[in-house]
């Protein structure tokens, strides 16, 4: 659509604001869109809407009580945030938790991946017009929140990693759920794909918007989907492999042009793949029996609740662990895992005492927002709308 | 591995090395960091992950600043650290990495640390004319807000309920 | 209603009754929605909660055709500006409810960049306790809401709403008069508020 000769010479830019309340704003953050007519000619993300200070806030908590903070990081998945910085605290640690803790971490990672692309390819059709497909991916998502219910007790902030493993063991009551999970989510996925994925209404919207090359997406920072969708076969999972995701049978989808369309499609496949996954979880479960959750060592983890009010020193390592917290070694490590939208990093600097002396948290759309610029530029507002769709902004992992 | 390539190709360069945990790190002097990010560049390390910095505090140099790298072919990460004394600028990776921009852009903002040769650097997360840089040791959590730390009770007027008389 | 029936075609009742029961049963929310509270927004907009049952389905996202503004996930200081806009912007009458902890006191975000709570820069009708609360927790805030509505008589001026106003045009002085942005100018009246003991600065 060309801008019409009239307002070509007439210079006269229109500033439109998207934000930092709008609708499809996903969290808030603001856009600024020089336009010409409905050409976009620059578009200026502002983000820090939601900068709450959460890293500065990590340098007065000690590495147990920065565990709610990651859960609010990326809101849709909260629990991957958990099993990113509980893996790098380890990791700094140089512990390692159970077997049965490994499998359940990946299970609810897996579980929450599928929870965040729901939201996604829901709010993105939204966005896009398409209310039905919203209503249809929620209603598995409701039976992911029981699911996560009734491992941690919360449905969406769920903190249920520890440092060496996790909050407690999943009930009796969880498998049957999740088998029903397995047999429902992917009838509704295939529902969502009648509606979307042929729909000529979606392919107009969504097709050739923000397409990016393998070389321009590696030199803007791409991870997760978005890179994938360009080209780039890069999965922490497969490439650096952590929590035994090296023994899990998978595979990981990759696109061709990376427009939105095609990262549609990638996070439609990986909900699939994440299934798999968490069949061959419950199996192993079932294969490992009943078994500790969270490490023996008591200098790290909470002793069991028996033990504290009825032996001293229990009581005791109880008592320092939570007044005085973990006695960390000094040193750095940055830990990647593959979260939902990307490589989620936590880069933890810590100088010995009970909080860390510096933590980053590196957020997968961060780089990926920064590019919006570059994918707009040259198309319409519309557009606009859908390569924010798209690309799954969360401002609480972006500002933090 | 890559530590020994950057040694042996350019001698001097690395100030300090560690693997600790696994993470190969070294610390470079400001003056040879660009030839140091040319260099790994060329050994595959394309994708400039992350940029942050650390306020230490230590008497030679207040910051230091963290960039790490991805090689995707070989899956190898990177950690290059560059003292910064207070006031000192960094140059920038922005023409090389476009991933650069507003990692860089985060850590003026809330280091205060500036990037030369950056092509937009404004504060990215506070606002323009916010005073002072967040994540400095020396500026107080609550930023100047009594009531971050206070108790509730003690906020309302006097006729309210105290929650903690 | 105090209503006396006369042959089913005419009912008496009291004109602050009505218009409150009409009013409060067609809420049309503004979902303010900053952070993770919007995600359990979005849960009871959907199948399993449905928030339409209690006449508040049409989402409207500009402030102008809205009336009740559903504060949604954390505000920081750089966002109060924008939340006291959309509030001015809301035509009456109009009803805030802070939905989460974060937007009622802060929640666990006590530093330099979260406001501790979004009624000191807007008035608040309902605080809604919860990081995040339950769907079930919002609409029972919503309905607490509509009792609220309920008891509302119509001669009554919005005093909360008249001071806000005169917050606004302080605040537009003050960013004249100074120089500054907004958001410096509203964190000032924030702080500015706390040093003298109160806390809402309208």
């Amino acid at each position: 659509m060309e801008p019409t000769p009239h307002s070509r010479t007439d210079g006269d830019r229109m500033i439109v604001n998207m934000g930092p309340s709008h609708p499809v704003t996903h969290g808030t953050l603001h856009i600024v869109l020089e336009l010409e007519g409905e050409i976009i000619v620059k578009a200026t993300p502002n983000i820090g809407y939601l900068h709450r200070g959460v890293e500065k806030l990590g340098e007065n908590l000690t590495y147990q009580q920065f565990i709610p903070l990651t859960d609010r990081l990326n809101y849709c998945s909260s629990l991957m945030n958990n099993v990113g910085y509980t893996v790098a605290v380890e990791k700094l640690l140089d512990i390692q938790d159970p077997p049965r803790s490994r499998v359940l971490r990946v299970l609810c990672s897996e579980l929450a991946r599928i929870g965040d692309h729901l939201v996604c390819i829901g709010i993105n059709a939204v966005d896009i017009g398409a209310f039905t497909a919203f209503l249809y991916l929620f209603r598995e998502r409701e039976t992911i929140y029981d699911l996560f219910e009734m491992m941690a007790g919360q449905r969406l902030h769920s903190s249920f990693t520890r440092i060496g493993g996790l909050f407690r063991d999943i009930p009796a009551e969880f498998e049957p759920l999740c088998e029903q999970f397995l047999e429902s989510c992917p009838r509704t996925v295939d529902e969502m794909e009648a509606l979307l994925t042929h729909n000529p209404i979606w392919a107009d919207r969504t097709k050739g918007v923000g397409a990016i090359t393998p070389e321009n997406a590696v030199s803007w920072g791409y991870t997760g989907p978005c890179l994938r969708a360009a080209g780039v076969p890069q999965d922490l999972r497969k490439g650096q492999p952590y929590l035994g995701y090296e023994t899990y049978d998978f595979d990981i989808p990759v696109g061709t042009t990376g427009d939105v369309y095609d990262r549609y499609l990638v996070r439609t496949e990986e909900i699939r793949q994440s299934l798999r996954i968490v069949r061959q979880c419950l199996d192993r479960l079932r294969e490992l029996g009943p078994g500790p959750v969270i490490i023996e060592d008591y200098k790290i983890a909470l002793p069991p609740k028996e033990k504290v009010y009825t032996r001293m020193e229990s009581l005791i390592h109880h008592f320092k662990l939570i007044m005085h917290g973990i006695d960390m070694p000094v040193g750095e490590v940055y830990s990647a895992t593959e979260a939902a939208n990307g490589e989620l990093g936590f880069y933890l600097v810590s100088h010995g005492g009970k909080s860390p002396y510096r933590i980053h948290v590196r957020p997968p759309c961060f780089p990926i927002f920064n590019s919006f610029d570059e994918q707009v530029r040259g198309r319409i507002i519309a557009d606009a709308v859908s390569v924010l769709g798209g690309m799954n902004i969360i401002a609480g992992e972006l500002d933090r | 591995m890559v530590i020994e390539r950057i040694e042996a190709q350019l001698p001097g360069a690395v100030l300090e090395r560690h693997a600790f945990r696994g993470d190969a790190t070294v610390t470079v002097a400001g003056a040879r960091f660009l030839e140091v990010v040319d260099f790994v560049f060329g050994e595959g390390f394309q994708m400039l992950v992350d940029v942050t910095a650390v306020d230490l505090a230590i008497p030679e140099y207040r910051f230091e600043v963290v960039y790490h790298l991805l090689n995707l072919a070989s899956q190898a990460r990177l950690r290059i650290k560059v003292p910064v004394p207070e006031g000192a600028a960094q140059p920038s990776l922005a023409s090389r990495f476009k991933s650069a921009d507003w990692a860089e852009r985060e850590v003026f903002d809330l280091f205060g640390i500036p990037f030369e040769g950056h092509p937009n650097l404004t504060r990215l997360l506070m606002w323009e004319d916010f005073p002072g840089h967040p994540l400095r040791k020396d500026f107080p959590l609550d930023g100047g807000d009594l009531f971050c730390s206070q108790d509730i009770g003690a906020s309302f007027a006097p006729e309210a309920r105290s929650l903690n008389a | 209603m105090a209503e006396l029936n006369l042959d089913d075609s005419v009912m008496t009742t009291r004109l602050d009754s009505v218009v409150n029961w009409a009013r409060k049963n067609s809420l049309w929310p503004l979902p303010f929605g900053t952070a993770c509270c919007a995600i359990e927004f979005m849960s009871m907009m959907a199948s399993r909660y449905d928030f339409s049952r209690f006449g508040a389905e049409a989402l409207r996202f500009s402030p102008r055709q809205s009336d009740m503004l559903l504060v949604l996930g954390t505000v920081t200081n750089k966002q109060a500006p924008v939340l006291r806009q959309i509030y001015a912007q809301m035509a009456e009458p109009k009803w805030v409810v802070a939905v989460g902890v974060c937007a009622s006191s802060g929640g666990m975000y006590r530093t330099y960049a979260t406001l501790q709570g979004i009624d000191r820069v807007v008035p608040v009708d309902v605080y809604v306790p919860g990081c995040p609360p339950r769907p079930e927790t919002m609409i029972y805030g919503v309905m607490e809401l509509q009792k609220k509505i309920g008891r509302e008589t119509l001669s009554a001026r919005k005093e909360h709403i008249e001071r806000f106003y005169r917050s606004l045009a302080r605040q537009e002085e003050l960013q004249r008069a100074r120089g500054l942005s907004s958001y410096q100018v509203v964190r000032e009246m924030v702080l500015e508020a706390g040093a003298a003991g109160g806390q809402q600065i309208w």
